[in-house]
């Protein structure tokens, strides 16, 4: 029975603004809010809702026969919030069938993967929990942005606990082996991967709306025709794109949505199945491990990283950009932190490429490579300085990390110190009530009993005077202390 | 081929540009060129092309012998030449300026009766076209129109002219009437008008009125450097080992090139670093209201006026810069950010000039965009990634543009337009 596993990614980049160098130092925000706003409601429009409209209605129609998968990045989930709030709602609604599994990813959509392995665990840990929050599940398949894989990132996720991933089929990686089986990972038999068809994938994304093509105008029946037709042991048929592709790439009047529509129906009849990537890694073993010493992805015709790390400013932004990764993960400030995913977006580096494009590449505002270089770099100097007010350059991060664990666990030790004063002062209160009822019974008679009485109640209010003195002697002497 | 001017004797940019197309056409192999030029010196490279000085064209009959021409203009061309023209002298020019050999003097250069040579040299060229057997006419610049529309009448060969500046560019839209209409005639005559970049040719199209289908663009390309030249540019200081950044404009202080708008930028740089350095190479008309300028916006200290320089100067100023700026105003082709190229210099360049049109690994703004530009300049002097990828990539890229390519080019239009005739 052969299976088809959609998936769909939802990111989109937050954009940055023209940012001049006179800027570095007065001006701290860095987003072009009208691009912003503008890009993702169109995008929502034109793509997303009628997009989610339609998988609603299919699940609504095949009820369980119908399966697909979502990854939304952290960005496009701050973007939709804010603009869209639309299209969160049509994915919930659409989670209520069933019929859905949501992936994590790395937050910021970024490459941190390929640098940091704090920053990326970090990463995918909040973007989980957003997904556990808005749809009430934690995802146990994971997608790096535009499925970067290497055997670094395999063993790194698998120990992160995920079951399983998915990556680009590209073809100098798996050379004569086919996408169509389920593989794993070689440093970690543990972690399953999907590979993409990009053939089939491309035929929809790319292809669809090309009457140059030869297969133009391709219909839902051609389609799974060229999947029954797959050799008898290939089962699985990984269909990855973006949700873009439905309705941006290829625009809705290509009837792309129809299509998409009839794919069911047309797969019932040829005896195919669809299923979502947990699914498929729970109940289908996997035949070979997968060796991908250098990082792979779906970009370009070369699948590898060269559209963001191919030109020496591109690597230098990225050097740049990842030297303060570790002070910006100690750091609590929420609006540095929310910068830090934005600028790390794998797009701005993107628009740095200087590789020859065969189709019009996009650069947002930027008119060439070094333009985005340049307004690039000149927010990464603003963001690196602001991060170096916080903690001065000169401390080594280890030593700042000494430090912060020693500030850390002093307040740990005045919580429990507040804890018993708070007991003690209690305690005292019950002393104390017992004391003035006495009082009035026993009157003059009982003038040495008071007094005793009074002893042991001011010594306990005593002591939690004295420790609170000797802890904030103790402060100051603790925090030199690493220094030596 | 008429021109005006001709390496070493550099006046401008023409002189470069015929050297290439002469060279260019030479390296086709089956190309023969006949420069006409006023004033040759006779110490040019005569390996591409045969150069005849038209002040040793004698256009008036006079006796004299072998011995006293091989002494008069031996050394620019040879006195069979002389004899064979005085066969071909059209009317009586006894009455001009004429020499004890029928000659007429050229200063050379841009004098100021340089009218009244533009008129002599198409008087010459009569004679010369009368005398030589040839297929095609190639006029360079509104100089040497007239003479070519000279020669096409009285040879009935087609016209080819080279648009290497249009009066439009030269006065920002107020054009001299006497010159506009010697280049609207150069070209109502001609066959063929090849400009030297996409933006001449739609100001030939839309303000001299000619058919777009006989305009074709023909950017200029660059000579490898001389050894001498290369020796002066590899002294260059490694990126990291130089503490002060020069940023560099090169050109005529005029109104053309835009100065004001690199003052403005360089203020802007100024505001937030301090280890740039501005330098102005060149003279001009405006050159003291820059220097007041700069003085004004209190940064006459950073500023640098070394003056106009040549030939091996200008290399040394490239040496010696981390950025070259050409924030024209209006730029036909603009050889120069080539130059600083080759010579691993970054440039940035203004979108209304001509060079953009071809060159790809350089920055491009627009000349009124104070902001952008000086944004690319404190990028670069701040950026060692970003000098480093310009500085290899737009030194490849300078090094593939060629004028064999260009002689290429220039030979298929010849032949569609002999085709056509």
């Amino acid at each position: 029975m052969k299976t088809i596993c959609l998936y769909f990614e939802i990111h989109q980049n937050i954009h940055l603004k023209r940012y001049r160098f006179f800027e570095i130092g007065k001006d701290h925000y860095y987003f072009d809010d009208y691009e912003n706003e503008r890009g993702i409601t169109e995008t929502a429009e034109r793509s997303y809702i009628p997009a989610l409209r339609t998988f609603i209605e299919m699940a609504k129609t095949y009820g369980k026969e119908f399966k697909v998968a979502f990854s939304i990045s952290g960005c496009a989930l701050e973007l939709l919030e804010n603009y869209a709030p639309e299209v969160i709602e049509l994915l919930q609604e659409l989670n209520a069938t069933g019929c859905v599994e949501f992936l994590a990813e790395p937050y910021s959509h970024g490459l941190s993967s390929l640098k940091n392995e704090d920053v990326f665990r970090d990463e995918v840990t909040r973007q989980a929990k957003k997904m556990k929050e808005l749809f009430g599940k934690k995802p146990t398949v994971l997608r790096n942005s535009s499925l970067i894989y290497s055997d670094d990132i395999g063993d790194l996720v698998a120990r992160m606990g995920y079951k399983g991933m998915i990556a680009e089929g590209a073809k100098h990686v798996l050379g004569w082996k086919s996408p169509h089986f389920l593989y794993h990972c070689n440093q970690n038999p543990n972690l399953k991967l999907l590979l993409r068809d990009y053939k089939l994938s491309d035929d929809i994304s790319l292809r669809f709306n090309n009457s140059s093509w030869n297969e133009y105008p391709l219909f839902a029946d051609t389609y799974m025709d060229w999947i029954a037709q797959l050799p008898e042991q290939e089962q699985i048929v990984n269909i990855f794109m973006e949700l873009c592709a439905l309705g941006i790439y290829q625009p809705l009047s290509s009837n792309i949505l129809e299509f998409i529509k009839a794919l069911p129906a047309c797969a019932k009849q040829r005896g195919i199945v669809f299923a979502t990537p947990s699914e498929i890694i729970a109940r289908t073993k996997s035949v070979d491990q997968i060796d991908s010493p250098y990082p792979m992805s779906w970009n370009d015709e070369e699948r590898d990283t060269s559209c963001w790390l191919g030109n020496v400013m591109q690597r230098e932004a990225f050097e740049k950009l990842y030297s303060v990764a570790e002070r910006v993960l100690i750091c609590k400030d929420r609006r540095i932190t929310h910068d830090w995913d934005c600028i790390q977006a794998s797009n701005n580096f993107r628009f740095m490429t200087t590789k020859p494009m065969s189709v019009g590449m996009y650069r947002g505002i930027y008119d060439s490579p070094y333009d985005a270089f340049t307004n690039y770099m000149n927010i990464l100097g603003d963001f690196i300085n602001r991060v170096n007010a916080l903690y001065p350059s000169e401390i080594e991060n280890e030593e700042l990390n000494a430090l912060l664990t020693t500030i850390r666990n002093q307040g740990d030790e005045i919580e429990v110190k507040d804890k018993e004063i708070s007991r003690l002062q209690s305690r005292l209160k019950k002393y104390e009530p017992e004391a003035e009822a006495e009082k009035p019974a026993k009157k003059a008679a009982e003038k040495p009993a008071k007094k005793a009485a009074e002893k042991p109640a001011k010594k306990a209010a005593d002591k939690p005077a004295a420790k609170r003195t000797r802890k904030a002697a103790a402060k100051p002497e603790a925090t030199p202390e690493p220094e030596a | 081929m008429f021109g005006w001017e001709f390496p070493p004797h550099v006046f401008g940019g023409l002189a470069t540009a015929n050297y290439g197309i002469a060279q260019g056409l030479h390296a086709q192999g089956d190309i023969e060129t006949i420069l006409c030029l006023p004033r040759p010196f006779g110490d040019e490279d005569r390996s591409a092309c045969k150069i005849v000085g038209m002040n040793s064209v004698p256009i008036a009959w006079r006796d004299v012998n072998y011995d006293y021409v091989q002494q008069r203009i031996g050394n620019i061309m040879s006195p069979d030449d002389y004899y064979r023209y005085r066969e071909h002298i059209y009317a009586d020019f006894n009455y001009m300026h004429v020499n004890d050999l029928g000659c007429m003097e050229f200063a050379g250069g841009y004098p100021g009766n340089l009218h009244e040579e533009i008129n002599n040299y198409s008087i010459i060229a009569g004679v010369v076209a009368r005398t030589e057997q040839f297929d095609i006419i190639h006029a360079h610049d509104w100089l040497t129109y007239p003479a070519g529309i000279h020669a096409k009448q009285v040879s009935g060969r087609p016209l080819v002219i080279h648009v290497h500046a249009t009066d439009f560019d030269r006065s920002r839209g107020n054009v001299n009437p006497t010159v506009y209409s010697i280049e609207r005639n150069g070209m109502d005559h001609a066959d063929c008008i090849m400009c030297v970049s996409e933006l001449t040719r739609q100001t030939v199209i839309n303000h001299y009125g000619q058919d777009p289908a006989k305009c074709f663009a023909m950017h200029n390309a660059v000579y490898p450097l001389a050894p001498e030249l290369q020796e002066i540019v590899d002294k260059r200081l490694p990126y990291k080992d130089r503490k002060e950044k020069v940023v560099t404009f090169l050109g005529r202080i005029t109104m053309q090139k835009g100065p004001e708008y690199f003052i403005e930028a360089a203020k802007r740089v100024l505001d937030r670093t301090n280890n740039v350095r501005f330098c102005f190479a060149g003279s001009g008309d405006m050159m003291n209201a820059m220097i007041e300028m700069a003085a004004a916006y209190g940064i006459a200290d950073r500023c640098h006026f070394p003056g106009f320089m040549k030939g091996k100067q200008v290399f040394e100023i490239f040496r010696d810069s981390d950025v070259y700026v050409m924030p024209s105003v209006s730029e036909p082709f603009g050889i120069s950010p080539l130059e600083a190229m080759q010579s691993g210099v970054p440039s940035i360049i203004s979108k209304q000039s001509g060079c953009a049109e071809i060159l790809d690994k350089c920055i491009k703004t627009d000349y009124w965009d104070i902001d952008a530009m000086a944004d690319a300049m404190y990028s670069l002097c701040t950026n060692p990634a970003l000098h480093e990828y310009l500085q290899v990539e737009g030194k490849k890229e300078v090094d593939g543009i060629t004028w064999e390519k260009v002689g290429e080019r220039i030979r298929r239009l010849y032949d569609q337009c002999l085709e056509r005739y």
